[in-house]
């Protein structure tokens, strides 16, 4: 298969070669154990305890605060029921309607066990409320969870302003920061009102099955999986020495040159953007244009049908993601999206592209003429006009969907 | 997004090389401008469109074929397969042409992309109605007036053909033929309606094929234990996989004399718009099954203003 136009950086990152050659030994020669007392394990160790410290360096952390484990949704589950048990007699969740299942799915089976949840709604941009927080916060709320960047349109959320009031109300804050890391600089010696945060390796050019989870200092956490003293009696069962070795080094990466890759990611990211709004018509960039991450773009196609764009797209080796997943009777609407009250006929057509650090000019303007020209193929075969044969624009698109609704 | 990658993948795999063909490379795209009739079918809000262009001879014969859609890939191809059929045929032997037949071209579909061949035959049908002068109005005005599916805007008329041309019984299957149902799923409760009042018209003779004998009317002199298990039979045969195939489910709580406390899970405890509707099912359906006396009772515990449902 040959090299794909990869755009699709928010499900997974290409490894850096640093994190690959510093976990190259681990696969091979070193597989002591690092919980072993012997010279052979303590290396192994050695190598484990210099990753903590530079995953910690990349969230501003203290090593002591980071608890290896298999990835964010992992993360996001220990954080969620942890943080409910630090807080025993409160039983009230609060959340987003925009959260990443691995969050949404969790709170809603505890919403039928005794707890209530609250689903935070998001505007036309993807922001919550922050009033609204604030009139269902209570004393009763044990945890409020929220991402720091959505994963679909990299929209951010405030979360010191979140994690202000929370405190005010003695509630713990988890951030899911999965998309944030290596995009955003993390600082969490200043952001205090975080309690628990989620990352994970391979968003940030690590491996796949490895994470960590920050537990600020004096926050009790009870282990998720339990079976052991490992990560500080956070997280039992024997490490993953070698996504976590990766993972280190592909923290240090990030970390030594985040500002420079977060201003290539943002010009990468225009160049895709404005190249396909000047090539393609009726497109329009879903949730807030400025207050999002760097990578992160959602297009939606008006008039394209999102499957057959996509699969058009595999078909040139491109890789991305549609605001759709495939369902019976079509394709099920994304719920960011829906939240946001984006109108189904942009959801339809609503395309994902991340960029990376490693994307280049080269590649971005082969996906634009690439995606132009296929976007340009369906709307030729598509029997609603063209935008220049629909006569002047209607910003209302209410009034879109009814003009070209003729059942 | 993120959490529905399986499924993705299966649309990169699922597909079949002659759809793929037909979807990469259709035949006979594009307007015809001598064309003698065009069959319109679908709309933006539905999610799929279709337009077939046919040019039709003295003898009746198709000599020409061409289509412009808005859809699937299997949208796409399934038109493609649909134009290379007709070319060549009388019209009133294109005219029996099936959703089936078209699957059968293209080497066949998954069930889950039936709608696909439906819309394309639906597209033809208006076509020959056209040709022949029959007025289809008072279809569309019913189309125009309710829609029982508002995320795809699909008619009653549409989900009843759709269960009686492909003898459906369940609403996925009814999702899949028509995609009504397959949005947000609030309307999945009426559609087991329309599924029950078509099926019973469609075999009058036969016994309501559902209720078990031992169900059926014999609750005379049952424990409050045995009354318990007939319902939860009940739910979890007619309720809970309908729940089950959007993402939620409906929990037996407890039975108390005739008052049954049941709560909803999932995806069904975020939609206040359909417990209502749901308990009054329910309740209806125990009734008939169980015991006239019995009283629903939903101990879910909704936030009507969080949980208003994503669709207006």
């Amino acid at each position: 298969m040959t090299r794909p136009l990869y755009f699709d950086n928010n499900a997974t990152t290409f490894p850096a070669p640093e994190a690959v050659e510093a976990a190259l030994p681990l696969l091979g020669e070193f597989y002591g154990n690092p919980s072993s007392q012997h010279a052979f394990g303590q290396k192994v160790r050695h190598e484990l305890e210099l990753a903590r410290e530079q995953v910690a360096g990349l969230l501003n952390a203290r090593p002591a605060e980071i608890a290896f484990n298999s990835g964010a949704t992992e993360g996001n589950n220990t954080a969620i029921y942890a943080a409910l048990q630090a807080r025993p007699d409160r039983k009230h969740i609060i959340t987003v309607k925009t959260e990443h299942s691995s969050v949404l799915e969790v709170v809603r089976s505890l919403a039928g066990r005794g707890y209530r949840v609250t689903e935070l709604n998001v505007d036309r941009a993807g922001h919550l409320d922050l009033d609204e927080l604030k009139n269902e916060i209570s004393g009763d709320t044990a945890l409020v969870s929220t991402m720091w960047a959505n994963n679909e349109t990299g929209v951010i959320h405030p979360v010191g302003a979140i994690g202000d009031m929370a405190k005010q109300f003695g509630a713990l804050l988890h951030v899911d920061a999965a998309q944030a890391a290596g995009k955003l600089r993390i600082d969490l010696k200043h952001e205090l009102a975080i309690d628990l945060l989620t990352v994970s390796a391979h968003k940030f050019h690590g491996l796949k099955g490895c994470g960590a989870l920050f537990v600020r200092d004096g926050t009790p956490l009870e282990p998720f999986i339990r079976g052991g003293h490992h990560e500080g009696g956070k997280r039992a069962g024997t490490e993953n020495t070698v996504g976590i070795v990766a993972m280190g080094a592909a923290a240090k990466v990030a970390q030594l040159k985040l500002d420079a890759n977060i201003d290539h990611m943002r010009k990468m990211r225009d160049r895709l953007e404005r190249g396909l709004m000047s090539q393609c018509e009726d497109l329009a960039q879903n949730g807030d244009p400025v207050s999002r991450l760097p990578n992160t773009t959602n297009l939606g196609f008006r008039f394209v049908d999102g499957e057959a764009l996509l699969m058009m797209m595999d078909a040139h080796n491109i890789c991305a993601t549609a605001g759709s997943a495939c369902r019976s009777g079509g394709m099920e609407p994304s719920h960011v999206l829906m939240a946001m009250n984006v109108p189904l006929a942009f959801i339809h057509g609503s395309v994902r592209f991340c960029v990376s650090r490693y994307t280049t000019e080269e590649e971005v303007d082969a996906l634009v003429s690439k995606v132009s020209m296929i976007v340009k193929r369906l709307r030729e075969m598509s029997p609603f006009p063209a935008a220049a044969q629909r006569g002047p624009a209607q910003p209302d698109l209410e009034a879109h969907k009814a003009y070209f609704a003729r059942a | 997004m993120e959490g529905c990658r399986g499924n993705l993948a299966n649309v990169m795999t699922a597909i079949s090389d002659k759809v793929r063909d037909h979807f990469i490379n259709p035949r006979n795209v594009g307007e015809m401008a001598d064309a003698t009739v065009v069959g319109e079918i679908g709309s933006l809000a539905s999610g799929q469109a279709l337009k077939l262009y046919l040019k039709i001879d003295g003898s009746e014969k198709i000599v020409a074929a061409s289509f412009k859609v808005f859809g699937s890939p299997q949208a796409i191809a399934a038109s493609s397969a649909l134009t290379e059929m007709l070319v060549g045929k009388q019209i009133d032997d294109a005219a029996r042409i099936t959703s089936d037949d078209i699957a059968a071209h293209l080497g066949g579909l998954p069930p889950e992309k039936m709608h696909a061949c439906v819309i394309a035959m639906e597209a033809l049908e208006a076509a020959y109605a056209r040709f022949r002068g029959i007025d289809l109005e008072a279809e569309s005005e019913d189309d125009r007036g309710l829609n029982v599916c508002r995320c795809y805007g699909v008619s009653e008329a549409k989900i009843e053909r759709a269960i009686r041309d492909h003898n459906l019984n369940h609403v996925h299957e009814v999702s899949h033929y028509t995609t009504a149902g397959g949005g947000c799923g609030s309307c999945h409760v009426d559609i087991i309606q329309i599924i029950d009042r078509v099926r019973a018209e469609m075999a009058p003779a036969k016994p309501a094929a559902k209720p078990a004998p031992a169900l059926a009317g014999a609750t005379g002199g049952f424990s409050n234990l045995q009354k318990m298990q007939l319902i939860q039979e009940v739910l979890d045969r007619e309720i809970r996989p309908g729940l089950a195939m959007d993402g939620g489910d409906m929990e037996l709580v407890d039975v108390q004399g005739n008052k049954v406390f049941v709560q909803l899970h999932g995806h069904c405890n975020s939609c206040s718009s359909s417990s209502a509707t749901m308990k009054f099912f329910v309740q209806d359906r125990l009734r008939e099954m169980v015991d006239p006396a019995i009283e629903v009772i939903d101990t879910t515990e909704h936030s009507a203003e969080l949980h208003a449902p994503p669709m207006r």
